[in-house]
This record gives C-alpha cells, sequence and structure tokens, in this order.
C-alpha cells in the first residue's frame, strides 16, 4: 500500500508532543512555531543551552521546508494545502525530537540523499571546516536558501541526521527527516 | 553621513550605526527567510562609509540567535569592515556571547578565522 498522510502524522503524534502541524510553511506559521515552542521550553524550565539549540535546529529545519518545499502536488490524491509540510517537536525521554515532512519531487532524492550521508560520515572538525568553506565561498541561493542549514543541525547536536523516504507514486515521494536535539 | 538605525522585530536585529562616531552595534535576532533584503541597507551604508571612515570602527555584535541565511550576509558586513581595516584604519569586532552558549562563540570564532580583522570575544555574564 502507498503511503498515507494521515496515517503518517497520526504515528508521529503519539509521543510526548509539545507541537505537531501539518499545513501550508509560511513566514508567519515560522513566527508563531518559533513562539508557540520558546513559551513551552520555558514552561518546564529547560536549560538555556538546550532551549537555544532547540531554537537553532527548528529555525533551520523550518526555513529549510520554507525554502525548499514543492509548490505544489501534482497527482497527489489527498487534498494538500500548497507548500504543504509536517512538523512536529516531542520529547522522548531526556531529549527532543524536531521532524519535518514533506513531498519531495523523486529527481531531487539521489542529491539529498548524499548529502545527508556526507554530513552525517563527517567528524565535528571536518563539519566545521565544510560550514566556513561553504559560507566564504557559495552565495545565497535565488530562493535565499544558504545551502548550510543541515550542515549547522548537526553541527549544533552533534548527532547523525536521521531520514526516511517513502515512495509515493513516479513522481513524489514523502521526505521524513528527524532530528534529535 | 546620516547615521542608520533600524528598529528590532521578532525575526531582525536592531541596527544602530553612527558613522561619524565609528560606532556600529548589531543587536538581537536576526533568523529573516529573506537575509540580503534585511542586510543591504547596512552593507550599502558600510560601502559609503568605507569611502571616508572613522580614525576608529568599533563594532559590537550581540547576537542571541542567527540563522544560516544570515550567516553569509553577517560576513558580507564583516568583509566590508576588512576592506576599510585593509586600507590601514583601526577596526575592532567585539563579538557577544552569553555565559555557556558555546555554539555563538564558536560562530564567532569562525568568523575571527575567515575575516582579518581584530576580534575581541566577550562573554555576558548575568
Amino acid at each position: 500500500m502507498s503511503f498515507n498522510i494521515n496515517e503518517y502524522y497520526q504515528r508521529l503524534s503519539q509521543g510526548d508532543v509539545l507541537l505537531g502541524y501539518k499545513g501550508s510553511i509560511t513566514s508567519e506559521l515560522i513566527n508563531e512555531v518559533l513562539e508557540a515552542v520558546e513559551e513551552k521550553l520555558e514552561k518546564v524550565n529547560e536549560s538555556g543551552k538546550t532551549r537555544k539549540k532547540i531554537y537553532n535546529v527548528l529555525v533551520e529545519s523550518m526555513q529549510n521546508l520554507y525554502h525548499h518545499i514543492e509548490e505544489s502536488h501534482e497527482g497527489i490524491e489527498e487534498n494538500l494545502e500548497p507548500k504543504f509540510g509536517v512538523l512536529v517537536v516531542e520529547r522522548d525521554k531526556e531529549e527532543y525530537k524536531v521532524i519535518t515532512g514533506n513531498f519531495i519531487n523523486n529527481k531531487k532524492i539521489k542529491f539529498l540523499q548524499e548529502k545527508i550521508d556526507k554530513i552525517n560520515s563527517m567528524s565535528k572538525d571536518e563539519l566545521k571546516d565544510m560550514y566556513k568553506f561553504i559560507l566564504n565561498h557559495q552565495k545565497i541561493s535565488a530562493k535565499g536558501g544558504g545551502g548550510l542549514g543541515l550542515v549547522d543541525i548537526a553541527r549544533k547536536t552533534g548527532k547523525p541526521i536521521r531520514y526516511e523516504f517513502f515512495p509515493y507514486n513516479d513522481i513524489y515521494s514523502f521526505f521524513n527527516l528527524i532530528i534529535e536535539v | 553621513m546620516e547615521p542608520l538605525f533600524i528598529e528590532g522585530t521578532q525575526k531582525t536585529p536592531s541596527i544602530d550605526f553612527d558613522p561619524s562616531k565609528g560606532a556600529l552595534e548589531i543587536k538581537g535576532r536576526s533568523i529573516p527567510e529573506n537575509s540580503i533584503e534585511f542586510y543591504k541597507p547596512l552593507v550599502d551604508w558600510l560601502e559609503t562609509y568605507s569611502e571616508k571612515p572613522a580614525t576608529k570602527t568599533v563594532v559590537n555584535v550581540h547576537l542571541e540567535y542567527f540563522n544560516t541565511s544570515s550567516s553569509k550576509c553577517i560576513l558580507d558586513v564583516f568583509k566590508k569592515l576588512e576592506s576599510i581595516h585593509k586600507s590601514n584604519n583601526d577596526v575592532q569586532i567585539n563579538w557577544y556571547y552569553e555565559e555557556d552558549d558555546e555554539d555563538m562563540l564558536e560562530a564567532g570564532e569562525d568568523y575571527e578565522s575567515i575575516i582579518r580583522v581584530p576580534f575581541k570575544m566577550i562573554e555576558i555574564v548575568d
């Protein structure tokens, strides 16, 4: 059976969820999410260090969605809003997870997979060098993304970035990204 | 030359640039989706300023958060300062970070290793 977005979202929402959202990823939504998560982390007295890391990871992962997400989703049966994405922030024992999901054109999978695998294989110092190289040598793309988001996330969390691609149809797959903070 | 003042918002820092004193302060959060648009006025101001800078330029960078898109624009700002420094003017960048915020300290050190301007890392203790 092919991938089902509602089942996927329900499965994600079973843990200790601080925030769950599925719909259009807009600039306003990013503001609202940041504000809500910041408030919740303050309430549970999370340490400043952890709060900052989660905040940073949230900004980068949501802006990655914002800049790279598919505008529309032709041939996808569910009635999706434009710029559709999924975001869940949950607590799992002592750590936090930021999970994002979005439909991705199958043609882009190879590039993304290779990029994440490469980042995951690198040491802290190698990531630092890669970050500095991209910072100093690459222009910001027309979309506004700097190509630095995933590298920055890996540097700040110090953990491998987990991901899965669920095949959907000939054109799209669903990309699930799990960041542990 | 006119001063440049931009008020801070939820996603953008305050900018306070007084060319006559050679004083620039960038303070707050820098996480806009479109950072080029936000930093353009400052980069333009510095371009003009570099033609006739103050004897000493002191830059205070006091950021709580910045996104990777801003990181490139901040580098552009620092590159302008580097060229002012290169033409034999005194330039100093003070990079503030909160106590125990190692990520912010490390970010400052990344810039320090790229830009040839004297940096001072200043820890803010509550």
